[in-house]
């Protein structure tokens, strides 16, 4: 049942051209990204040998393209998750869904599975050019996977957000904007905490902000330390998203 | 007709906000029964057939289909179930193949009967040629067929159509209303709708609804009964006494109307014109009008629905039935 509703979520998506130009366009900015990344390199290349513990290719390309990436992905994850739910409600194809012997439940999470498949796919195409430097060199395979394990619990924090708001109006633009603003907001949560660790007076309401940033919990997963604590914030933080989805689709039928 | 009724409504109340949509409905389907939900727009009909389809929760009462409650457990209930709403639900970027296998899926249905199910789904609703074609590019008449395959796929116990007919050309409509009489023939059927002769033809039950209140819940025999029970409308220039009036034979009462005009009613067996035209040459009357008042379906459901307070129990012939009903016919037939 799950899979029905993910699979038709994914085919619509790829049905539009919307979804084949946000590959298109994202996967044109992070191979310039990652051209930019590889010029780096080579500049630096000459000076690493003689620093003793210098970064690796993985520090100097890998991290910081799937670190620029998550800011990309901010903006257009919204734009993949605007349709959900709301384009549903708009042509009334939602009754149908309602109508069917399926929970509320089920309903949410095929639609969030759908969105996570297409990306993880979109993931997928980035990390294949790291993985091409395996061509002339190494990784670090664990700093990799961490970091790109925080790119997928980030998108999928993303994605879940995003498919609440769809399920709070009939607009996709609205649905859109609002969660551009929600993920940009706890994106910038960080700053106040950044600035209150370089002052003087450091209050604990900003170290409370800081934490709940959704940027900063990345940051640690990017330097490749693991820290449970992150991944459920993470976890904490999809299903959250989820549960008031399911609630708002369940109020649906009971008030207007 | 079996007695057991698959759906059971009971004391169903809705409200929206302060307005009360649905107030104290009370009603059974029975097993391969049409059922004619009759009411003017905004009586409170798509509530009813929304809530009965589960996707709209009561404020009071319940909704058992098939003996299963409906908000009790909803799944259950809704396997029995198949809804078209008014406007019908289409994914218009799948092919009508697509969109029923998606239907198929959605409902349980086992994998080794999915194209069982939909090719018969399709056969049933006229659909087989067309099963490859986009539904964004289907016309109107087929895209209501496929709201229709979509709500019969998984063979229910109840069908539940809003409005099938809307906005559909008159050939279009008749071939709809073929495919409800087919459908019926292995579900139970309820029908919502404005259209009056659309009851009279596929209907086994009406009933009408208005400002949320059930108010005539009869079946077709019941009701094609009450429409034979006609009188005479006649204009005499010199009216003699009722009692010769009555006289005459098959003539059960006369009832003297305000414009001087007489209503006459008669046994229905028994048609007193020919009696009356006789008498009144032979004596003298100056007969200039003698008029036959037979009600059809639509005085009926205009008594019922523009009776603002009381709501008559036995409905008076009225020939002016309200202006509000014959556009939106005439809108239907263009």
């Amino acid at each position: 049942m799950i899979c029905a509703i993910a699979g038709r979520e994914l085919r619509s998506l790829f049905l539009s051209p919307l979804a084949w130009s946000i590959l298109a366009v994202v996967q044109l900015i992070f191979a310039y990204m990652y051209l930019a990344q590889i010029d780096l390199f080579i500049q630096l290349q000459p000076r690493l040998p003689m620093l003793a513990g210098a970064p690796g290719m993985t520090e100097i390309i890998a991290v910081p393209l799937l670190g620029n990436a998550a800011m990309v992905l901010l903006l257009v994850v919204p734009l993949i998750t605007m349709r959900l739910i709301s384009d549903e409600r708009r042509n009334q194809t939602l009754s149908l869904l309602f109508a069917a012997p399926i929970s509320m439940t089920s309903i949410v999470v095929g639609k969030f599975l759908g969105v996570m498949t297409f990306l993880l796919l979109m993931l997928l195409m980035i990390l294949m050019m790291p993985l091409a430097l395996l061509l002339g060199g190494t990784l670090d395979f664990g700093m990799l996977a961490a970091a790109s394990l925080g790119l997928l619990l980030l998108l999928a924090s993303f994605a879940a957000l995003g498919l609440f708001m769809s399920s709070l109006t009939a607009q996709p633009t609205i649905a859109a904007v609002s969660t551009f603003g929600v993920l940009l907001l706890l994106w910038i949560l960080d700053w106040a905490g950044n600035n209150a660790g370089s002052g003087a007076s450091a209050g604990p309401g900003n170290d409370v902000l800081a934490y709940l940033s959704i940027l900063r919990h990345y940051e640690a997963l990017l330097k490749g330390v693991f820290n449970s604590a992150d991944l459920i914030y993470y976890l904490l933080f999809i299903t959250a998203f989820l549960v008031l989805t399911v609630r708002r689709l369940d109020a649906e039928r009971t008030q207007h | 007709m079996s007695k057991d009724s698959l759906i059971t409504v009971e004391n169903l109340y809705r409200y929206y906000g302060e307005l009360c949509a649905v107030h104290d409905l009370s009603f059974e389907v029975r097993r391969g029964e049409v059922l004619g939900f009759l009411g003017p727009n905004g009586a409170g009909k798509s509530t009813t057939m929304r809530i009965i389809g589960g996707s709209l929760a009561p404020s009071g009462g319940r909704v058992l289909i098939n003996g299963i409650d409906i908000l009790d457990q909803p799944i259950l209930a809704k396997a029995e179930l198949g809804y078209m709403p008014e406007t019908p639900p289409l994914y218009r970027d799948l092919t009508v193949d697509e969109y029923l296998a998606y239907c198929a899926r959605i409902n349980r249905i086992a994998r080794a009967q999915h194209w069982s199910a939909i090719d018969s789904a399709k056969e049933r609703c006229g659909l087989t040629e067309v099963g490859r074609r986009l539904i964004a590019n289907l016309s109107k008449g087929f895209q209501q067929r496929v709201g229709i395959a979509q709500a019969i796929i998984h063979s229910p116990a109840v069908v539940l159509l809003d409005e099938p007919t809307v906005g559909l050309d008159p050939i279009q409509i008749r071939e709809i209303r073929t495919l409800i009489r087919e459908v019926a023939n292995e579900h139970s059927v309820v029908l919502s709708t404005h259209i009056l002769p659309e009851v009279q033809s596929v209907c086994d039950r009406v009933q009408i609804i208005n400002r949320g209140h059930l108010v005539l819940n009869e079946t077709i025999g019941e009701m094609r009964a009450k429409l034979q029970a006609t009188t005479l409308l006649v204009a005499l220039r010199m009216v003699p006494s009722i009692a010769e009036l009555e006289s005459i034979h098959g003539v059960q009462s006369v009832e003297p109307l305000e414009d001087g005009r007489l209503r006459i009613a008669f046994d229905a067996d028994r048609d007193p014109s020919d009696a009356i035209v006789e008498q009144a040459v032979a004596n003298g009357w100056g007969l200039h009008e003698l008029m036959p008042e037979r009600m059809t379906l639509e005085q009926v459901f205009v008594d019922i629905t523009c009776a603002d307070t009381a709501l008559p129990q036995d409905s008076k012939p009225n020939l002016n039935p309200g202006p509000d009903l014959n556009p939106a016919q005439a809108g239907e037939a263009a």
